[in-house]
């Protein structure tokens, strides 16, 4: 299967009653999701969507056999009920909401290492589009037919910015593997580095592209980690190269604070660590396809 | 959101961190009454602007009777400061903080900050007070003690205890340096800061500690649970377009260029400026409308990035994916007939139903023009900008 998810990957949603959990569950059903049910807590029992509703995640995972969890929950509530998905035994988590406190995703992070490694959920986002393996399954709000199925892996924090490399990459004839969205929140799931090591190990992937932005490390390590381990060529854009230091570019994460961490010097970063660039927002299909013919 | 240094040092007060007297003042006459109120025989008055580096900008002045005090203050209010963190606008003075004077032995740098690569608060201190961190950083690396909190126990004694002694503290002062510290972190974490900073903290010729100045920053995420940080918000210090964005669930950046921004997405957003200023152009704004681009959405875009009179051309980019792009057509267009756009507007849609949308801009009477490209678009914006300046001048 590809990382993460396919056809029969069992995907349950948290908020799953709610207005925004209803629309994006029926979107990710059409597209062919194996979607098995949902949570919403006082409402088990209850059919939604034609699948059952569970009062716990716990409840779902038993009745299911769940494996994967998409969270529409709240601000205030979706830390908790990212760590309800964790101890349940969700493998591999997408958190869409936007907005949740930084602290409370530091107390998820920390949460989540009372699990060895390889029993701990994957999870990414919050404030993320989702993850998509085009043609197989979706888990997230994004508009699956702007994806093609091929062999490029696209890793990126924003949403409509990964759609526009997406679009080019289809106008081209070029599919994607799967595309994973981490998300423009300071504190994150997973970072670039984390499924650089997925997409290394994948077979049906022969490329990847990592779509960052200003602000935080996780670029660099990314840089670090394709130099030192990886095969398959990586390609990177980094957005905000007109940014001001200091300010938030509407990702909560979007804000240069310190050495390193804007655009021009992440992208020297990158270009060090031999990951190649692609300069301008236009590019991402040309790159990819200069890229591919050399394979 | 920010605060004043004054509303920060009450909050830490209020977690045990030692600070000087001192009162507000709105107006000279309260200043030297506070003064007198105060006692003693020298007072420093401090601008309140959400802005470091006021020293060096003339908003600290330190008086000696209440009459300088009232002269202090008189220079103070209502002035714009201008420090080399505000731009050249500078923040209004419409506060002032009177504080009784302090004897400084030595001054230190603290600060606790939400570290990004260990996902953890973490206390970053220096002997080498006075200066800012990045001074510190370039002039005095080796003094820059970093220590991570474990979220799941919070700052330990030891911790406290290691950083006061890392500070060159002396035995005397250990116990104030270990309850000013914990003071500081709990503050952080009981208020969710994103940012505490002390500095400096003195050690006074008395040899007790007292945070002379302070700066806290806050998560806007947490403040659904925090009414009481909001009420701090001083909305003279924000810039009043970015304001009036805020209030309206949008997300605006003011820029110095001249092309006016409505994207929805704050990673396409910044891809298309970076788009602009490749072609040769300088965006005006940053503009996140937000994924969903409903039609009143995008005439409030409009009318945001029109109340800049720098605009000469604006540039909608707009990825339409659960909406459909005939959909955000006729969005763009309702809001152009309402607000009787004057300068160049162009429009690139993308995503679902893409060729509707664009046959629908295509038959419009709207004056505008399209492009297919995110490259055709950003070349587009800058010709009309500059085609329109040159209609200004001429």
């Amino acid at each position: 299967m590809s990382i993460f998810l396919d056809q029969n990957t069992r995907v349950m949603v948290q908020g799953y009653t709610g207005r925004i959990g209803t629309f994006h569950a029926q979107e990710m059903i059409d597209y062919g999701t194996n979607v098995v049910g949902g949570v919403t807590p006082g409402k088990g029992g209850e059919q939604h969507l034609e699948r059952p509703v569970f009062n716990t995640v716990k409840d779902a995972v038993r009745d299911t056999g769940a494996e994967a969890s998409v969270v529409f929950v709240p601000p205030p509530f979706a830390a908790d009920a990212i760590m309800e998905a964790a101890d349940a035994g969700i493998r591999f988590c997408v958190c869409v909401t936007d907005g949740i406190p930084a602290q409370d995703m530091m107390r998820v992070k920390r949460y989540m290492r009372r699990y060895k490694k390889e029993e701990r959920m994957t999870l990414t986002g919050p404030n993320c589009a989702g993850t998509i393996s085009p043609g197989k399954a979706m888990m997230g709000i994004m508009p699956g037919h702007i994806y093609m199925p091929g062999n490029v892996g696209l890793i990126g924090r924003s949403g409509t910015l990964g759609y526009e490399a997406a679009s080019q990459l289809k106008a081209m004839g070029i599919g994607i593997s799967t595309s994973i969205g981490i998300g423009g929140d300071p504190i994150n799931g997973s970072a670039f580095r984390d499924h650089l090591e997925r997409f290394e190990q994948d077979p049906d992937t022969s490329l990847v592209v990592m779509i960052g932005e200003i602000g935080g490390p996780q670029e660099a390590e990314a840089a670090a980690y394709a130099r030192d381990h990886m095969q398959k060529p990586v390609l990177a854009y980094i957005a905000g190269l007109t940014a001001p230091r200091g300010r938030t570019m509407g990702h909560a994460g979007a804000i240069v604070t310190s050495v390193g961490e804007s655009a021009a010097e992440k992208v020297e970063i990158l270009r060090a660590a031999g990951v190649g660039i692609i300069l301008r927002p236009s590019e991402f299909g040309n790159a990819v396809a200069e890229t591919l013919a050399k394979l | 959101m920010d605060i004043h240094e004054y509303q920060a040092k009450v909050l830490l007060s209020d977690f045990g961190m030692p600070i000087a007297r001192g009162g507000i003042a709105y107006s000279p006459e309260q200043a030297a009454y506070r003064a007198k109120e105060l006692g003693g025989e020298k007072w420093v008055v401090k601008a309140q602007i959400h802005s470091g580096a006021r020293g060096k900008a003339g908003g600290i002045k330190v008086c000696s009777t209440e009459n300088e005090v009232l002269d202090a203050a008189n220079a103070l209010l209502g002035r714009r400061l201008v420090t080399n963190q505000t731009g050249p606008a500078g923040k209004l003075v419409g506060r002032l903080y009177i504080e009784e004077a302090t004897d400084i032995e030595r001054e230190i740098y603290l600060a606790f900050v939400l570290d990004r690569a260990s996902e953890r608060i973490v206390c970053v201190a220096s002997a080498a007070g006075g200066m800012d961190i990045e001074e510190i950083a370039a002039n005095e690396p080796d003094s820059i003690v970093r220590v991570p909190i474990e979220p799941a126990v919070g700052m330990q004694d030891f911790q406290a205890r290691e950083i006061a002694f890392a500070l060159g503290l002396q035995a005397a002062q250990l116990a104030e340096a270990v309850k000013a510290l914990k003071a500081c972190y709990r503050a952080f974490r009981d208020l969710d800061a994103t940012m505490v900073e002390v500095n400096p903290l003195v050690v006074t010729r008395e040899g007790r500690l007292i945070a002379l100045d302070a700066k806290m920053g806050f998560d806007d995420n947490a403040l659904f649970r925090r009414p009481q940080i909001s009420e701090l918000r001083d909305k003279s210090q924000e810039d009043p377009r970015e304001m009036n964005a805020a209030d309206r669930g949008l997300s605006y950046v003011g820029l110095d260029g001249n092309i006016g921004c409505i994207i929805n997405g704050a990673g396409l957003a910044m891809a298309t400026m970076d788009m602009i200023k490749h072609v040769g152009g300088e965006p005006a704004n940053f503009l996140d409308i937000g994924g969903g681009a409903s039609p009143e959405r995008v005439a409030k875009a409009f009318n945001l990035v029109l109340s800049d009179q720098g605009v000469y051309a604006i540039l909608v980019n707009i990825f339409a994916g659960i909406n459909r792009c005939d959909w955000v057509a006729e969005g763009v267009i309702q809001a152009m007939q309402k607000l009787e756009v004057q300068v160049p507007v162009v429009v690139r849609l993308s995503g679902t139903n893409v060729e509707q949308g664009r046959q629908i801009l295509a038959a419009s009477d709207i004056d505008l023009i399209t492009a297919d490209t995110l490259a055709e678009a950003a070349e587009k914006a800058v010709a009309a900008a500059k085609s329109y300046e040159a209609t200004l001048a001429g």
